[in-house]
């Protein structure tokens, strides 16, 4: 810790926001409607096509409809949205249009359950690998190879083998999260301590207890860093999978309301995917920290 | 496969009508010589311990005997026993020739004929075309292409597909960006970037056929990319693209948005051409037969509905919500009852900008399988008439609009004239060899 820095950070991040959303409100306002130089017919025709209303005093207004739809939306416009989409949470109107809980819920899930799957394969193999180096190095080259490859790429191989959209977005997600997991645990378990395991055998512990109590132990802290990078590389891949394959979630969310055009839901849908990003990463944060520890 | 047979077979017991009473005699003869033929020797089997006895491989082979496939085919048409299914679900993308699809969930008419059926909205063609092969709908709204494309395995694995009804016709249109408002002719378009909804669709087809009738070769002289239809409008306003012929509502979209103007309704280039259609595959309609009849019912009397001007408001404000299409109900209800700014400043009439209609005139399949042909989506001889007759089911479609009181046709065929030229459906081979702008090898 520096210890030097005064002030409050809080109060600094409280500042910096408003002055973003100040800027923000201040650049996106749109002057109100002038009617001075239109026809007639003019006015009828943006009425038709609804740029404009009729106020009630006789006069128009820009459509506040379509207000939502043009340029980029202010933050009012996003709030307005959010408390829109927020109220109506968790109802359901149909096979296509599920309140946001239950988006928010299907992407967790997905993502929960392709990041646990991947995450107790990885450590699994890592441990089998970085117990025998012949193994290891024999394996290395393909967890190399494969390694880099985005996830996304395999989506179409994926999506054509096991023919199920909802499988397809777990098991994408399960190929962003295996590789970084499953090569630092093999590369924790290969630099553990000898002296552990030779402990381990001169007492002759049973192997469920030496991997329990020793490799795994002694390992943790390299197999949490990462699983990090995976859970990171994990949620990156979660948003487009849904994009892709159409499953209703946060990231189908955001594609459907861009491709309706209304930018304020597709801020909306940004603002969520980052909420659910920030509640994952500190409850996988709260998890790590139970089995990290100082030498 | 023998599984499926059998099934389908054993159901005649419940369709006890004119057209299976004939059948029943059949298979009773036959059944009877089987049994002479002693597979069987127990006495005075009934029918049922006879099929439970035979087994499924025997009973398919005497099932192929006795019933051609033709047969088969037209069971869709007889009066409907209970559905065997009844929760389905129907796959749709969210533009305005879906329309009798999507509103017979909200104005009832799949519950009308028994069904509990739910549309699923996809985001694109190539979405939709996994979801009806590998099962995930039961029924699917595609384009009209679509249907022969899958049967014939161009662009996916080969399925046979069956198009019971065309949803709309008419109803697209070519959008330019508005930057574009000199352009009067297809020449003025060379090197232009375009996107279609897909490679099998009639919007591909039509928009090759009205630049190459302007001497612009498509493959040559301007890109065509496929772009899912709710994306296209995104496109054109980030400039990505200078036009599309697109199904509604991305073409009044446009104009809404105050990025495009409407260049040509597709009515311009073939007047009732037909568009989007309602597809099952052959081993859903053969499984569930009374689910298939009923789901046809449910359609062709919803098309008929929709192609009512009287409701076309109604419909608009029906489909517009998120779940189905997501849309302002006043670019539906530009599109739907034909009064729409056309983005050059004026308000157009054209009550038949889209309509509705159920009958799949295998002259129609014909048109497409010749220019799928022409650009080069088939290789080798194709069989015409075969293709377009196994799958768009013109004769199931007139019985079941003659049962519900709706007009039928004398012929499943007819000429159609296509930007002044005329198509004779009986000539195909020679129609795709007078074209000198084409992509065959």
């Amino acid at each position: 810790m520096a210890g030097q820095a005064k002030g409050n950070p809080w109060f600094i991040s409280v500042f910096v926001l408003m002055i973003f959303l100040l800027a923000w409100h201040f650049f996106t306002l749109t002057s109100l409607f002038d009617a001075r130089g239109l026809t007639d017919e003019q006015l009828q025709l943006m009425e038709f096509n609804g740029d404009i209303v009729k106020t009630p005093d006789g006069g128009y207004a820009w459509n506040p409809e379509k207000e939502k739809v043009k340029g980029v939306p202010g933050p009012l416009a996003v709030l307005e949205k959010a408390k829109a989409e927020l109220a109506e949470a968790f109802v359901i109107k149909g096979t296509n249009d599920h309140g946001i809980a239950y988006l928010v819920f299907y992407t967790v899930s997905r993502f929960a359950g392709g990041f646990l799957a991947a995450s107790v394969i990885a450590i699994m193999l890592g441990v089998v690998l970085g117990l025998n180096k012949v193994l290891f190095r024999a394996v290395n080259p393909f967890i190399q190879i494969l390694k880099p490859i985005s996830p996304l790429a395999w989506m179409p191989l994926l999506l054509y083998t096991v023919k199920d959209p909802k499988w397809t977005a777990i098991l994408v997600v399960f190929m962003a999260a295996i590789w970084p997991t499953l090569a630092t645990t093999a590369f924790g378990v290969s630099s553990l301590r000898k002296e552990y395991l030779h402990v381990a055998a001169i007492v002759q512990l049973s192997w469920h207890k030496r991997l329990f109590k020793v490799i795994l132990p002694g390992a943790a802290p390299t197999i949490v860093n990462g699983l990090r990078i995976s859970f990171g590389s994990a949620l990156v891949a979660v948003v487009p999978a849904e994009m892709l394959l159409g499953e209703l979630g946060v990231g189908y969310l955001s594609w459907i309301e861009w491709n309706n055009l209304d930018i304020a839901g597709v801020i909306f849908a940004i603002l969520v995917v980052g909420v659910v990003g920030v509640i994952l990463d500190s409850g996988f944060n709260k998890l790590a920290g139970l089995v990290t520890y100082q030498e | 496969m023998s599984d499926r047979i059998a099934t389908r077979t054993l159901s005649f017991d419940h369709g006890a009508s004119r057209e299976t009473a004939s059948f029943e005699e059949h298979f009773e003869q036959t059944l009877d010589r089987a049994v002479t033929a002693a597979v069987l020797q127990a006495a005075g089997p009934t029918r049922r311990q006879l099929l439970a006895g035979l087994g499924a491989a025997a009973l398919t082979a005497l099932v192929s005997e006795v019933f051609p496939l033709e047969t088969l085919r037209a069971f869709a048409a007889d009066p409907v026993g209970k559905p065997e299914k009844k929760d389905l679900s129907v796959g749709f993308i969210p533009i305005t020739c879906a329309t009798p699809i999507i509103m017979a969930e909200p104005l009832g008419f799949y519950k009308k004929y028994g069904l509990n059926a739910s549309v699923r909205r996809a985001a694109g063609w190539a979405m939709i075309r996994d979801w009806a092969i590998n099962g995930e709908v039961d029924a699917a709204h595609m384009l009209t292409p679509m249907p022969l494309a899958i049967t014939m395995g161009a662009g996916s694995v080969p399925k046979p597909f069956y198009m019971p009804a065309v949803e709309n016709i008419n109803g697209q249109a070519i959008t330019l960006h508005i930057k574009h408002k000199a352009v009067k002719t297809a020449s003025d378009m060379k090197g232009f970037r375009f996107c279609v909804p897909f490679d099998y669709s009639m919007h591909n087809y039509l928009l090759r056929y009205f630049l190459a009738e302007g001497g612009v070769h498509p493959d040559k002289d301007v890109q065509i990319r496929v772009v899912p239809p709710p994306e296209m409008v995104a496109n054109l306003k980030a400039g990505n693209v200078d036009g599309y012929l697109a199904p509604d509502p991305f073409n009044q979209r446009a104009i809404y948005e105050n990025v495009g103007f409407i260049f040509k309704l597709s009515k311009e280039i073939w007047d009732r051409h037909p568009c989007c259609a309602f597809t099952v595959s052959q081993d859903f309609a053969t499984k569930y037969p009374n689910t298939f009849g009923a789901l046809f019912r449910a359609i062709v009397d919803a098309t008929h509905y929709a192609s009512n001007p009287a409701h076309r408001k109604e419909i608009a404000s029906a489909i517009a919500p998120t779940n189905y299409l997501n849309q302002p109900v006043t670019v539906l209800e530009q599109v739907l009852t034909g009064t729409y700014a056309d983005g050059l400043g004026s308000i157009k009439k054209d009550p038949n900008r889209i309509d509705f209609d159920p009958y799949p005139w295998h002259s129609m399949a014909v048109w497409i399988l010749t220019q799928m042909k022409r650009w080069g989506h088939l290789k080798g001889d194709v069989n015409y008439k075969s293709v377009a007759e196994q799958v768009y089911r013109a004769a199931d479609c007139d019985r079941i609009a003659k049962e519900l009181g709706y007009p039928t046709h004398q012929s499943t065929t007819m000429k159609h004239r296509i930007m002044g030229k005329e198509f004779d459906p009986n000539n195909p081979e020679a129609y795709v060899k007078s074209f000198h702008i084409h992509s065959m090898a």
